[in-house]
């Protein structure tokens, strides 16, 4: 059969846009790893655990935004995860439908459209002075900013993404063996908690790990009210930097090929982070056979 | 054994209230931060709206009547650029993806969709920077179009696939059938039929990168002047919004309050519309 | 009749607007079989999801008249106690995957939060599991997720499941009408041994089932009670048309 020319072309285009992409993933990459050779070759493996961020002197450890960012992320995640449970039972299973539960299901995919500066600004402005508050009340230094405050406004912010998830797998729970319980006599909290959680278990926590990669990735609400210090914090009141802030404070001011080259590489660490959680994420939610 | 004694089972039974108003509580306690942000941006940002708002540039400190027309200038063409390069290119890999949704490469693709789209949009902004801004040797509106293109894909990709997977293959059957020739079967046959879903998909896309700083923190990088040229630096309202809210006067924080409300009622339109599109224009098979 | 374990009155049930059951008015005699028969959609199974106030859990549903357990109305109980007395049987074996074997037999003690000492579980465990003719099959793998086992063999478990808790009566909703013929065989043998300790109520689309494993029958037609009396004079001279009609397959 001989096909006519714009045919070829036209699958040529779609093969090249496929491409395309593959490409540019691979060129992002590389881009990364290359941006922080000169980084890699001065510090080695020691950038992970150098303690001191030193532009004059060229001297660059990372350990205390990995350490913020880990602190703020698992801290948001901790904080968040009641919440975004309770909204996955809330929808998954007591309200399926109705008006409460089209009122909580839309509250929380506008929560997920939220520009995240917009909740950094807010956060600054709003939060902040109740965190200082709260600071004063506990007397510990009244920064306001801080850990706890960026963890705060994380926690907020990734919720609707473990919820919908969580809220998708606990609607799938067949209902045969939901049955079976109550057959039994068991009330709906047993049910819920001893054979839907269960069963649910592995699509939770998917939905979990996958706002923890979020948490990590993410960047202005926090570098707005983080405090952006280098310094290494010694309580979840003080200030401190993440991977993210770091580079969105700093990356304009970086003069010279070590310092742009630092960044850049901690820049490559976020990207293989967030990449490996993506793709666990991803492999749990498909093994389970729930879409994201 | 005694398995069914009184106290047991209203023990039980308050268990179970419990937990129901637990979850109920947890789940509308969410709503508060909600209102609560809404609240403020409402109550502060709408002091600050006024024509010469919209349409002033922002004046030095210590002058007033500053407004933010530099920076809805800025985001209307990002976003106008951003899609001229992401949209052919996101609806053409999401085509590809629905018809050779075998092959070796739809895998690959798949993954790496699934990859860009989990990627921090700081380090996107560090892509951009080395790939346009080094060469160019400035900041440039193009470097952020650039970078806010890059995260548009994966939203446009996956929702043309899933757009497309929903035709029946019934449908390409029968203009194939009719002689039609393969590539005007999809052209003028298959993407009409999914037209609703993709262009949800380029909504909720633009809602995404019209709220985006990161990205543009060293690529369009910000200014204080009213500029069209996209290869000069450009202002956008998220970077208005932090570059004033860092500050320390109170009348750019009022600016940022009032380009903060812009920006949210952007954002809230994009999704509406989005939905709306989704529910008048979807083709029912 | 002999004793009476169960006694409904006036019972009627609705799916919305929809009577699905009209005045049904029936008395259960104790540990005997009794089979309810009749056409799809005549309301058996919404009558025996009524007896252990299952039909309640689905929305929009609503149920009139009672069912007195022994001498108290089940609809003036709690359910959750109701339900540990009337025990069921499912359609398609449904063994909690979660749960190992030994797990799955004790569930009734687990999920209602009953504590029980680690000898106490494994002699009700093997009680349950020897009662419902599993024991030699399983005793080897009582760790094991029942995942391995067969339809039959894990119809088998669910119904050491719901024996475990001792309950008085057991519905039985079609148990066999997703297993293959042995595995039939083999279940209609343990309702036979059942009968000695418990009430056994069993649905079935199958009237050589009927026949076979029950001493009275009910038949229901379109959401009434047509006919209910001992199972060989049902089958033998029935006094209602049509009863007979359906024996003899004039509809299905």
């Amino acid at each position: 059969m001989c096909k006519l020319r714009s045919e070829t072309v036209f699958n040529k285009v779609l093969y090249f846009s496929a491409i395309t992409i593959v490409v540019l993933l691979v060129s992002i990459f590389l881009t990364l790893i290359l941006g922080s050779l000169p980084s890699i070759k001065a510090f080695g493996i020691y950038f992970l655990f150098g303690k001191t961020w030193d532009p004059v002197f060229s001297k660059f450890g990372a350990f205390p935004f990995l350490f913020g960012t880990l602190l703020t992320s698992f801290l948001a995640l901790a904080i968040s995860i009641p919440f975004s449970t309770s909204i996955s039972i809330f929808l998954g299973e007591y309200f399926k439908e109705g008006s409460l539960s089209s009122v909580i299901k839309n509250m929380v995919e506008l929560l997920a459209g939220i520009p995240s500066i917009i909740y950094g600004f807010w956060g600054l402005f709003i939060l902040v002075p109740i965190v200082r508050f709260i600071e004063i009340k506990l007397d510990v230094p009244p920064y306001g900013v801080g850990i706890f405050t960026a963890a705060l406004i994380l926690a907020i912010m990734i919720i609707p993404y473990s919820a919908s998830l969580g809220r998708e797998v606990i609607a799938l729970v067949p209902s045969d063996i939901k049955e079976a319980a109550y057959s039994l006599g068991a009330t709906r909290y047993e049910v819920i908690r001893k054979v839907m959680l269960p069963y649910a278990r592995s699509g939770i926590f998917a939905g979990i790990f996958l706002s923890l990669g979020r948490a990590i990735g993410e960047t202005m609400a926090v570098t707005v009210v983080i405090g952006n210090t280098n310094f290494f914090p010694k309580s979840i009141f003080d200030p401190s930097n993440t991977m993210a802030s770091i580079i969105a404070n700093e990356f304009t001011e970086a003069t010279g090929e070590l310092y742009l080259s630092s960044l850049i590489e901690i820049g490559l660490l976020l990207f293989v982070v967030t990449a490996i959680i993506n793709i666990i994420g991803r492999y749990i939610t498909k093994r389970i056979g729930v879409k994201i | 054994m005694q398995i069914d004694s009184k106290t047991g089972i209203s023990s039980r039974i308050i268990k179970d209230r419990f937990f129901k108003a637990l979850v109920v509580s947890l789940s509308f306690f969410v709503t508060i931060p909600f209102f609560f942000i809404l609240f403020y941006i409402f109550k502060n940002g709408i002091a600050s709206i006024s024509w010469e708002f919209i349409v002033n540039l922002p004046k030095p400190v210590g002058e007033t009547g500053g407004g933010i027309a530099n920076a809805i200038a800025g985001t209307v063409l990002l976003i106008a650029l951003s899609c001229a390069t992401a949209v052919p290119l996101g609806v053409a890999a999401g085509v590809f993806l629905s018809e050779y949704k075998n092959s070796k490469l739809a895998e690959w693709l798949i993954l790496c969709v699934a990859v860009l789209q989990g990627i921090p949009s700081i380090v996107i902004g560090i892509i951009a920077y080395t790939w346009i801004v080094i060469p160019m040797r400035h900041f440039s509106g193009l470097a952020g179009a650039i970078a806010l293109g890059i995260m548009m894909l994966p939203v446009i990709i996956k929702s043309t696939e899933e757009t497309l997977k929903l035709i029946p293959d019934t449908l390409k059957e029968a203009s194939l059938a009719l002689g039609v020739p393969y590539h005007k079967t999809i052209l003028m046959v298959i993407l009409p039929a999914g037209l609703s879903g993709i262009v949800t998909g380029i909504l909720l896309s633009i809602a995404r990168i019209a709220g985006e700083t990161a990205p543009l923190l060293f690529t369009a990088f910000g200014s204080q002047f009213m500029s069209l040229n996209v290869l000069k630096p450009i202002n956008a309202l998220p970077l208005l919004i932090f570059n004033y809210a860092n500050s320390p006067y109170s009348e750019w924080h009022s600016l940022a309050w009032g380009a903060s409300f812009v920006l949210i009622t952007l954002v809230l339109v994009l999704n509406l519309t989005a939905r709306l599109v989704t529910k008048k224009w979807k083709v029912q098979f | 009749m002999e004793g009476t374990v169960l006694k409904i009155e006036k019972l009627h049930a609705y799916y919305g607007m929809n009577a699905v059951l009209t005045d049904i008015n029936l008395s259960v005699p104790k540990n005997m079989v009794t089979a309810i028969i009749g056409p799809s959609g005549c309301g058996k199974t919404t009558l025996i999801r009524c007896i252990n106030r299952m039909h309640e859990l689905m929305p929009d549903t609503r149920v009139s008249g009672k069912i007195l357990l022994y001498d108290e109305d089940i609809y003036q109980m709690n359910p959750i106690i109701v339900r540990r007395k009337i025990g069921m049987v499912f359609q398609r074996p449904n063994p909690f995957p979660t749960m190992s074997i030994h797990e799955n037999v004790i569930a009734g003690f687990k999920l209602t939060g009953v504590k029980l000492s680690r000898i106490e579980q494994d002699g009700i465990v093997e009680e349950s599991l020897r009662k419902a003719a599993l024991w030699n099959e399983v005793k080897d793998h009582l760790h094991r997720k029942g995942s391995f086992l067969s339809g039959g063999q894990q119809q088998r478990l669910c119904i050491a499941r719901t024996i475990a808790v001792k309950p008085e009566v057991i519905l039985f909703d079609e148990p066999c009408s997703a297993l293959d013929p042995v595995s039939t065989a083999k279940i209609e043998e343990l309702i036979e041994q059942l009968k000695k300790d418990y009430t056994v109520v069993i649905v079935t689309h199958n009237l050589q089932q009927a026949a076979r494993v029950s001493e009275y029958t009910a038949f229901l037609y379109l959401g009434k009670l047509i006919e209910f009396g001992h199972t060989e004079k049902l089958f033998t001279v029935p006094e209602h048309k049509k009863t007979e009609e359906y024996l003899t397959g004039k509809f299905g």
